[in-house]
């Protein structure tokens, strides 16, 4: 289980890929419409202070998550 | 007529294209969600003439913001849906082309953003797309207008396809096989953009970056709203204006009824453009030397930012401190609106989602957010005092929106929502666009805001006299004097105040007031109710009841802030 962490858990850089995102149906929708997704790699590129939002990148997009929706995604780490 | 619908993802370029179809001038910008108001035009297909519309931003087709219930209705009644793809992101783009395939409506998808793909490292075959789509795909560049002319040529070709998937994982994993046969990444090298791109939303490095931003840009618009004044308009006036008003005085006999609505009073003598108070001098010499030039310098500077990508970078940064207001990062974007008119800041609130959020953010920016042409008479009028003085004006309303944001937050019950937002590349900004958009707002600026400069000099000179403004003087002298230390007669200000903060701020300027009285005047007119344009705005955005809430806060705050402004600042 030492692989799998929460988005803010994961150290800018780092990346991995999304297992599971527990949330409402709603919550994962819009997470998904906007391309976050269970099967997506994912890679952090910052977190801003005070548990601020996360910022990741997928694909070729950038998504700024609040620190308590990206606490929700989790990932798994491949080494 | 036929309906044409341009639907896509936010931040597309759907707007740019739309303007490439129809000619009509609309706002092109790089912030997801501007397009909540949809846009409609015309173009002419051969002889017919058909409607097209820019439909607001979304990622679904299930309605989960505003602007995407806006778009899911619209979608009803169109007769032709283009649909337009960001093909630098082609995965997450086509969840919506695959909910509008299933709709029984043809559909023609734009590969947009075509240009991009080739730096990027992305190659897309797009042959094959169309027929796993079964739908016609043109390759576009909306900000160049290349494929345009193809992709009206190819609107016959749309279609109803026959692609139809019944759920969510379905779509998923059909857009996985698409994507895997038409689409090739070759590996590439960061891109300097790219590297800023990181920078800028890096914490240690973005939070320099963002006050850097911030102060360049406030450089760069006062560096050109001055150079404009000093080197255009006041000489203008001054060469050209002044020796025609002169004469037209000595015609009027310098006094009586006439004289008085046109020229206003002369000053020792001579007519004085900042306090003389008639329709031709003050008048024009508001709207146009000393507002204009910093509306224009400010909207430059905004639309660059908007259009290079940079104002979600800041939405995140400030996401923070907007949360110890109650609010979330997106919230900084009718803030910075509302720098420029507090009309597009109060419109801007629909971006937030929840009554409370939009309700303190309106609040907010109505009192302790100036419009440009309020900073720009209250740098020129405060600042012949020393820049101090100006800096104790501007201070005391950033304290404001801190302390009574943190009040607003603790006291009205519910959370401040979280931020999700996409964050889109940076991309130069396209100059015709930026000037495009410049000219939008500086002329809207032009058409609204002179009209009412001239109504309300016109109403404080008839109100002048027929006496009216002495009534009221004596009226409301127990608050005025004796609250705010100020003389009677600036109750003329704060009822100008009502039409244009600018002139309010400048029928301070005659009162001889010391440097004080001017200070707590300022400040007091940029709180105490915004002007009745923003008021009509907050009142369709925030409903009556929110909207007479907010009123009561602005009254307590200004009646508050000037009792203690005039408590504490030392006698000067």
């Amino acid at each position: 289980m030492d692989n799998f962490r929460t988005l803010p858990e994961l150290k800018p850089g780092e990346s991995g890929v999304i297992i599971d995102i527990q949330g409402g149906s709603g919550l994962v929708r819009h997470l998904e419409s906007l391309g976050v997704r269970v099967g997506k790699r994912v890679t952090k590129i910052s977190a801003q202070f005070w548990r601020g939002p996360q910022v990741i990148k997928i694909d070729n997009i950038q998504i700024a998550l609040g620190f308590g929706m990206s606490r929700k995604v989790y990932v798994e780490i491949k080494k | 007529m036929k309906k044409i619908l341009l639907m896509g993802n936010p931040n597309v370029g759907k707007s740019a294209i739309f303007s490439r179809l129809t000619g009509v001038k609309v706002i092109i910008s790089n912030y997801p969600g501007t397009t909540i108001e949809f846009t409609q035009g015309y173009l002419k297909l051969g002889e017919e003439k058909v409607q097209v519309l820019d439909v607001p931003g979304t990622y679904t087709l299930e309605p989960l913001t505003k602007a995407e219930e806006i778009a899911c209705l619209m979608l009803k009644k169109g007769d032709l849906v283009i649909n337009i793809v960001d093909a630098t992101n082609l995965e997450r783009n086509l969840y919506l082309t695959l909910q509008l395939l299933e709709k029984n409506i043809p559909v023609i998808a734009a590969l947009n953003m075509w240009d991009d793909t080739k730096h990027r490292g992305i190659e897309i075959d797009v042959k094959k797309l169309e027929k796993l789509l079964d739908i016609p795909v043109v390759p576009t560049c909306g900000l160049t207008g290349e494929g345009i002319h193809r992709l009206i040529d190819r609107f016959k070709e749309a279609k109803i396809s026959a692609l139809k998937l019944a759920s969510d994982k379905e779509r998923w994993e059909e857009i996985g096989k698409i994507v895997g046969e038409v689409q090739k990444l070759h590996h590439r090298h960061h891109t300097f953009l790219e590297t800023l791109e990181d920078l800028s939303i890096k914490p240690l490095s973005g939070i320099p970056i963002a006050l850097g931003v911030i102060y360049v840009s406030f450089k760069i618009i006062r560096f050109i709203g001055e150079g404009l004044i000093g080197n255009v308009f006041e000489p203008i006036f001054e060469n050209l204006w002044l020796p025609l008003m002169t004469k037209l005085s000595q015609f009027l006999g310098q006094s009586g009824f006439l004289h008085g609505i046109l020229i206003g009073h002369l000053i020792e003598g001579e007519i004085d453009f900042g306090m003389s108070f008639g329709l031709l001098t003050t008048g024009l010499f508001v709207p146009i030397a000393m507002v204009l030039p910093y509306i224009f310098s400010f909207y430059l500077v905004l639309g660059l930012l908007e259009d290079w990508g940079y104002l979600p970078r800041l939405a995140v940064l400030a996401d923070n401190i907007m949360h110890r207001l109650g609010l979330h990062g997106y919230a900084i974007v009718p803030m910075i609106l509302g720098l420029g008119c507090n009309v597009p800041g109060a419109l801007a609130t629909r971006l937030l989602v929840g009554r409370r959020e939009k309700f303190i953010a309106a609040t907010l920016m109505a009192i302790a957010v100036p419009c440009m042409a309020q900073i720009a008479m209250i740098v020129g009028l405060v600042g012949k005092r020393g820049g101090q003085y100006v800096a104790v004006v501007f201070l005391t309303l950033v304290l404001l929106w801190f302390i009574l944001g943190g009040i607003l937050h603790r006291i009205l019950k519910g959370e401040s929502p979280e931020l999700i937002l996409e964050i889109p590349p940076y991309r130069r900004p396209q100059i015709l666009a930026v000037i495009k958009k410049l000219w939008m707002r500086t002329y809207a600026f032009l058409v609204s805001a002179v009209p009412y400069v001239l109504l309300g000099i016109l109403i404080a000179n008839i109100l002048y006299t027929l006496k009216v403004i002495d009534l009221l003087a004596k009226l409301s002298s127990p608050i005025l004097s004796g609250l705010w230390g100020l003389p009677s007669e600036a109750i003329s200000a704060l009822l100008i105040g009502f039409l244009r903060k600018d002139v309010a701020v400048g029928m301070l300027g005659p009162l001889n007031l010391t440097t004080k009285q001017l200070v707590v005047g300022s400040t007091i007119l940029a709180i105490y109710f915004p002007c009745v344009a923003t008021f009509v705005v907050l009142i369709r955005e925030l409903g009556i009841k929110d909207t007479l809430k907010s009123t009561i806060i602005m009254i307590i705050v200004a009646l508050l802030v000037g009792g203690l402004l005039n408590l504490i600042l030392p006698n000067v």
